[in-house]
């Protein structure tokens, strides 16, 4: 009997269901595709360094699963409650009718364990299917090839998701048990017309609240954006922002509604035009008794698109870099500072032939000497700017000499690396430079397009009035933060030299032989590298597959990690939108009949229905979008030089499609849903 | 006087084939112009199936019901909305007001979805609010206010948009004999100054006698 109850009543709820169960089945599936990640390797090639990075990921994904979970707990326990109290009367008249506490208590609980174990198998069925289709994302995330399709199954995965799924409804169950044995059979009975008191603010006290919100927030945008940011030392403060930004939020959302009110009412044309009245009554009435679960929603939307757009962003910006800042096979440098007399005059071809190198196995080989003098410092370079840059910016090391380098040896490297190749006449340099805080300092040294510095008692002058593009050594980004070019015959003694630079490409026929050449240089144990790098020989080197994987490695990593997140989140923030508007359709359903009685049409019915949930959907996006705008500026300031603000429209182009995709699909089926729940068959049924 | 309301030989039947309930069994009669008219019955007597027909929630099974000269029983969908939002005032047994709205917005709604312009809209409800006594309550949520003001309202809300005629089903149904009385002199006030035609429904011999 309990059984079929429980049956029916889901069947009843199906349109209330609908939404909580398809959220429970996207849940389901998303936690097991990013749980699955290690049998994705199956299809995907990986390299030995890949496949640690994988290991670091699922630990990392270890963690961030149990947030994950505990949000979708939060969903979980949140959305019953309402489905629950929405049925209170229901409950009241199986008490009424004889039954206990704990038989309505277990109807709960044979409805939360059939939607749950059906959520679950449908979620997992789904998760199987798409993780096939992952490994194309995940081989696209770590630039891998793909192997032959192959079936992937994690048991792993698909135990763990039942585990932690499981353990929820455990959760959600206990919490039923308590409200239930909590209730008291007089307000069961009385519950439905007491479902939702009536908030009504002070319109006065509402202004002023908005006002210091408003202010909060302000401030708190300021503070992340109007501030020059220093990257070293935001962490401290950033705690500040983050709690003005909440508060400010909660306030703001307190006192919107009220305050919006009072706004339209004084444009009669608005306010006293169809049924705007009624919408923006049903908005006020709607938000204010839900305001820390807008708030909520807020916040989780503002942290979905930000993460969203400046992880991808920073992914793409360092793909786009990687072609560019890695154009050959290897390479080596020796600081010769330090070193004894005579390792400090070998060059790096002699450290390899000395450790037995094969050098037939190297091509385009180019040494060139890096030098610097006491003469040429920052401080030096910047000239009269020097000051107000050292107020600008108090951590630039300001004594650090500036690296130097002779035309003809730039131009050997810029040829291999198919850059631009320079032009100087004997007293003129070119300040070279590709890090994008670096520039805008630099370049202000230059507008006066002199700039002299001075070597060895020599004058020479920028030859162009902002830095140029350029840089010899490799890196996983922009990184040259300021390279000077001079003439060949400027007077640079062997004393003054700093470094050499050593480049290469592998010379090879196949693959094979290719990584036979990288795993020498990669093989950080062997004989070998043990000879050649090393304290007394100053040798560091770097490979462009070392360097590729590196950077990769790290985006990569925040990209999946952000998309597992924000996915989740975004999810959790429109179920629960969805939820309040569907399961508020009692009072809805009584409100839109007396439309109906005193003269509405259906299709007024259904536009401002329309308007009514569009609203309270767009609300909160639009506060998180105002937030993002600010956050993200935010993120890419502490992340300067690693994201390009080409890189960014597109990422958040592809956030906003991801997002709009998911909150339209929500909409329309809550918008429908409610559309049903207000429908009336039959009139007169309820006259 | 003309005739705002004519009913002739109206039939309602409930049910299907193997149980069919008759509701109204061919009755007729008219209403004249500015009227206080009462019907008056036990329960399940067939009263609210006659004023549903009346106002067009409820089909006829035969029979024609004109309103101010129309035949209401041939109109279709939205005819149907457009004839109740133009012709007809509702008041409710249970008021029917908006919660979420305030007395002066629950009366505006009825004309802004006419779309009435907003300034004709201030003053009707100003001038209504001083004939109904509800100035002082107007900007008051249903809640904070007694059941008699409730129905006051309700009826401000009726006959703002100046129609034919005014259904009230059970109006004094949910108010205590107080404000039956008070309520029931505003119709007659109603129905003597503002010239409103007002078709009650009663079980309560009390109200009918009010009419005339």
């Amino acid at each position: 009997m309990l059984f079929k109850l429980a049956f029916q009543n889901i069947k009843k709820e199906i349109k209330n269901y609908a939404i909580y169960f398809f959220t429970l089945v996207i849940g389901v599936t998303i936690f097991y595709m990013f749980s699955s990640l290690d049998s994705q390797q199956a299809m995907i090639k990986v390299s030995q360094a890949q496949q640690d990075l994988i290991r670091t990921l699922m630990l990392m994904l270890e963690v961030i699963s149990a947030i994950v979970a505990i949000i979708l707990g939060f969903l979980i326990v949140y959305a019953n409650k309402f489905l629950i109290s929405r049925r209170k009367k229901e409950f009241g008249i199986y008490m009424t009718l004889g039954m206990g506490k704990w038989n309505v208590s277990k109807i709960i609980l044979l409805e939360t364990i059939f939607v749950g174990i059906i959520s679950l198998i449908a979620g997992l069925g789904l998760g199987i299917i798409l993780s096939q289709f992952m490994s194309v994302l995940v081989a696209k995330l770590f630039v891998a090839d793909m192997k032959e399709y192959q079936f992937i199954f994690s048991m792993s995965a698909c135990i763990k998701t039942c585990l932690y799924f499981a353990v929820m409804y455990l959760v959600v169950i206990l919490f039923n048990a308590i409200t239930v044995s909590r209730y008291k059979l007089i307000d069961l009975l009385t519950a439905e017309r007491k479902n939702e008191k009536i908030k009504i603010r002070n319109s006065f006290i509402s202004i002023i609240v908005f006002i210091i919100g408003a202010i909060i927030l302000g401030y708190a945008y300021w503070f992340v954006t109007g501030r020059e940011i220093n990257a070293l030392n935001v962490g401290k403060e950033l705690l500040k922002p983050i709690l003005m930004g909440g508060i400010g939020t909660v306030l703001v959302v307190w006192s919107l509604s009220s305050f919006m009110t009072k706004i339209i009412k004084t444009n009669k044309n608005i306010y006293l035009k169809g049924t705007n009245l009624f919408v923006l009554r049903q908005l006020n009435n709607k938000i204010n008794t839900n305001v820390i679960s807008v708030s909520i929603i807020c916040i989780m939307l503002f942290i979905t698109i930000t993460m969203l757009s400046s992880s991808i962003a920073m992914r793409n910006t360092t793909q786009r870099e990687l072609n560019e800042v890695t154009p050959v096979d290897i390479m080596l440098y020796k600081d010769v500072v330090g070193l004894n007399e005579q390792e400090k005059n070998l060059e790096i071809k002699d450290n390899l032939l000395k450790s037995n190198f094969n050098m037939n196995l190297l091509k385009d080989i180019i040494e060139i000497p890096i030098y610097s003098t006491y003469d040429v410092a920052l401080a030096d370079f910047l000239g009269n700017d020097l000051e107000r840059i050292k107020t600008e910016f108090p951590k630039l090391l300001f004594n650090k000499n500036e690296e130097i380098i002779k035309l003809s040896d730039y131009n050997k490297i810029a040829k291999l690396y198919g850059i631009q190749q320079y032009e100087l006449n004997d007293d003129e340099y070119i300040m070279t430079c590709d890090f994008v805080n670096m520039i805008g300092v630099r370049n202000k040294a230059l507008s006066d397009g002199i700039a002299p510095i001075k070597i060895n008692g020599k004058e020479y002058k920028t030859k162009y009035d902002e830095c140029q593009y350029g840089f010899v050594a490799m890196s996983t980004g922009y990184s040259n933060d300021g390279l000077i070019i001079v003439p060949d015959d400027t007077v640079l003694t062997a004393d003054l030299k700093i470094r050499s630079l050593f480049v290469a490409n592998y010379n090879y026929n196949s693959e094979e032989q290719k990584n036979e050449i990288e795993k020498i240089f990669t093989n950080k144990e062997s004989e070998f590298m043990k000879n050649l790098s090393n304290k007394n020989t100053g040798i560091v080197l770097a490979t462009k597959l070392e360097l590729i994987e590196a950077s990769i490695g790290v985006s990569t990593v925040v990209v999946f990690i952000a998309i597992y997140l924000g996915s989740i989140f975004l999810i959790a923030s429109v179920a629960i939108l969805a939820l309040k508007q569907l399961t508020e359709s009692s009072d809805n359903r009584e409100r839109y009949s007396i439309l109906r009685k005193i003269g509405c049409d259906e299709k007024m019915i259904n536009e401002t229905l329309f308007k009514q949930v569009a609203i309270f959907f767009l609300l909160p996006l639009v506060f998180a979008i105002i937030h993002s705008i600010f956050g993200i500026k935010f993120a890419i300031a502490i992340m300067s030089g690693m994201v390009s603000s080409e890189a960014l429209l597109p990422s958040i182009l592809a956030t906003a499609i991801l997002i709009g995709m998911i909150y339209v699909a929500y909409f329309i089926a809550t918008y429908k849903g409610s559309k049903n729940v207000i429908k009336e068959k039959n009139i007169n049924r309820t006259l | 006087m003309e005739n705002i309301l004519k009913i002739e030989r109206i039939e309602k039947y409930y049910g299907n084939k193997t149980s069919l309930t008759k509701a109204i069994d061919n009755i007729s009669f008219e209403v004249k112009k500015v009227n206080l008219f009462a019907i008056m019955g036990t329960s399940g007597s067939g009263k609210t199936t006659l004023l549903n027909c009346i106002s067009t929630i409820d089909k006829v099974t035969s029979g024609y019901i004109f309103v101010d000269g129309e035949n209401i029983t041939k109109l279709r969908g939205n005819e149907l909305n457009k004839f109740r939002r133009e012709k007809l005032g509702f008041i409710f047994q249970d008021f029917n007001l908006l919660d979420t709205l305030t007395a002066y917005e629950n009366i505006a709604l009825a004309l802004t979805i006419q779309n009435i312009v907003p300034k004709e809209i201030d003053k009707k409800i100003i001038k209504i609010a001083k004939e109904l006594k509800i100035e002082e309550i107007l900007q008051k949520y249903p809640y904070q206010i007694s059941g008699g003001q409730k129905q006051r309202v309700a009826s401000a809300r009726a006959i703002i948009t100046d129609p034919k005629l005014v259904l009230a089903d059970e109006p004094t149904g949910a108010l205590d004999s107080n404000s039956s009385k008070k309520l029931l002199e505003q119709f007659e006030y109603l129905n003597n100054k503002l010239n409103a035609t007002i078709l009650m429904v009663t079980h309560d011999a009390f109200t009918a006698s009010y009419a005339k």
